[in-house]
C-alpha cells in the first residue's frame, strides 16, 4: 500500500493542520456515532415503513422529524458561531462552504432519492440498521459502494 | 423497572427526535470543527479498500484525515446494535392509517421491527434486485450530489446552504417519485 498523497480537498478536509492538532479523540466520536444511531432507531428515521409514508404524504412524523431537526441545527449552530465559541482543539468554528453550481445537486440528488425511497434507507441507517442485525443491508453497503466507486470512475463525463 | 423498560422501548415522538438529530451539528462543530455528513464514508472506504493501481483520483486523497467520520459510522452501528436489539420497540411502526393501507397495498405486513420481512429474505432474488438497485442508487447519487440527509438536509439547511436547499429539494423529488411509481413495479418482483 503506497502512502496516500497529502493533498487536502475542499468539502472533504477540515481546514489545514486539523487532524494534526485534533485533541478530541476518537472514542468521543465513536460515542456520538452511538448517539445518532440510537436516535435514528427510537426516532424511527431508519424505519422502512416511516420513510414510505413520508413519500406518500401519508403522515407528519418524518416531516417534524426533519423540520425541528433542522431548525435546532440551525438556532444552536447560529448561537454556537455568535458566541465566539472556539472548538476544544482551539479552532475557530468554521463552516465548509457547499461549491456552487446546481446541475450536480439536481442529477445527483434525484439519483439519491430514487435509492431511499426504494429500501427506504439513506446512509445512516444503513450502518444502524446494520448493527441491529439487519445482514440484507450488507447488500445495500456494499452496491452502495460500488455506486460510489462507479462514481469516482465516470464523474469527469458527468455535468456538474 | 417494567415501566421504565416500557418507556425505554417505545418510540419517540418527532419533537424529541428531531432536536436531537440537529444537535449533532453543533456537537460535532464544538468537538473538533467537524461538519457531519455520513455519505463521505462510502468515500472514505471505497479510498482505503481500493488497490492503488486501480483507483480513479476521485479516491487519492489523505483517508487517515478523516479517520473521526469512519469512526463515527463505527458508532452509528454500536448505536444500531444498543437500540435495535436491547431497546427494540416489540409493536408494529404505528403509522397513520393512510400508511398502513399504502404498504398492505404493496404486499407488506406492518410487523415489529424497522424493515419489513419481504425486504431482509436473501434467498429471494428479487429482494437482491430491489436492495442492490437501491444501494447503486445511493452510493452514486449522494456523491455525485455531494452529500446525503445529515450533509445536506441537516448540516447544509441548519448552515443557510443554497446548494443544499436545491439537493434536499431533489432529494424528495427522487423519492416522491420512487416510491409512488417505482416501487410498486419493483415490489412484484419480490412477491
Amino acid at each position: 500500500m503506497s502512502a496516500p498523497t497529502n493533498d487536502r480537498i475542499p468539502g472533504v478536509h477540515a481546514t489545514p493542520g486539523s487532524g494534526a492538532r485534533a485533541t478530541t479523540g476518537l472514542p468521543v466520536y465513536l460515542l456520538m456515532g452511538l448517539y445518532f444511531g440510537v436516535v435514528l432507531v427510537k426516532s424511527e428515521a431508519a424505519s422502512w415503513y416511516r420513510i414510505q409514508e413520508m413519500f406518500r404524504f401519508e403522515a407528519f412524523h418524518m416531516y417534524g422529524l426533519i423540520g425541528s431537526a433542522i431548525l435546532t441545527g440551525m438556532l444552536t449552530t447560529w448561537l454556537l458561531r455568535r458566541s465566539g465559541a472556539r472548538s476544544l482543539d482551539g479552532q475557530t468554528i468554521t463552516v465548509a462552504p457547499k461549491e456552487r453550481g446546481w446541475v450536480r445537486y439536481v442529477l445527483g440528488g434525484a439519483t439519491f432519492g430514487v435509492g431511499w425511497g426504494l429500501a427506504g434507507v439513506c446512509p445512516g441507517p444503513i450502518f444502524t440498521l446494520l448493527g441491529s442485525g439487519a445482514a440484507s443491508m450488507l447488500v445495500v453497503l456494499g452496491f452502495a459502494l460500488l455506486g460510489t466507486y462507479l462514481y469516482g470512475a465516470v464523474r469527469h463525463r458527468l455535468p456538474h | 423497572m417494567t415501566d421504565l423498560l416500557d418507556l425505554l422501548r417505545s418510540p419517540w415522538p418527532w419533537y424529541v427526535g428531531g432536536p436531537l438529530i440537529g444537535l449533532t451539528v453543533p456537537l460535532l462543530l464544538w468537538l473538533g470543527n467537524r461538519s457531519f455528513g455520513i455519505s463521505s464514508n462510502l468515500r472514505h472506504a471505497c479510498a482505503i479498500l481500493l488497490p492503488d493501481a486501480a483507483k480513479p483520483g476521485f479516491f487519492r486523497y489523505d483517508w487517515r484525515a478523516e479517520r473521526w467520520n469512519l469512526t463515527f459510522a463505527a458508532g452509528l452501528i454500536l448505536g444500531g446494535t444498543l437500540a435495535g436489539l436491547l431497546l427494540a420497540n416489540p409493536e408494529p411502526t404505528r403509522l397513520s392509517a393512510a400508511g398502513t393501507a399504502s404498504v398492505q397495498a404493496l404486499g407488506v405486513q406492518v410487523q415489529p421491527g424497522l424493515l419489513p420481512a419481504a425486504l431482509t429474505d436473501l434467498s429471494n432474488p428479487g429482494v437482491w434486485l430491489l436492495l442492490g438497485l437501491s444501494g447503486l442508487l445511493v452510493g452514486f447519487g449522494t456523491r455525485y450530489g455531494g452529500g446525503c440527509t445529515s450533509g445536506h438536509a441537516i448540516t447544509g439547511l441548519s448552515t443557510l446552504q443554497a446548494p443544499s436547499l436545491i439537493a434536499t429539494v431533489s432529494f424528495f423529488a427522487g423519492g416522491i417519485l420512487s416510491a409512488n411509481l417505482l416501487l410498486p413495479v419493483l415490489m412484484r418482483a419480490v412477491q
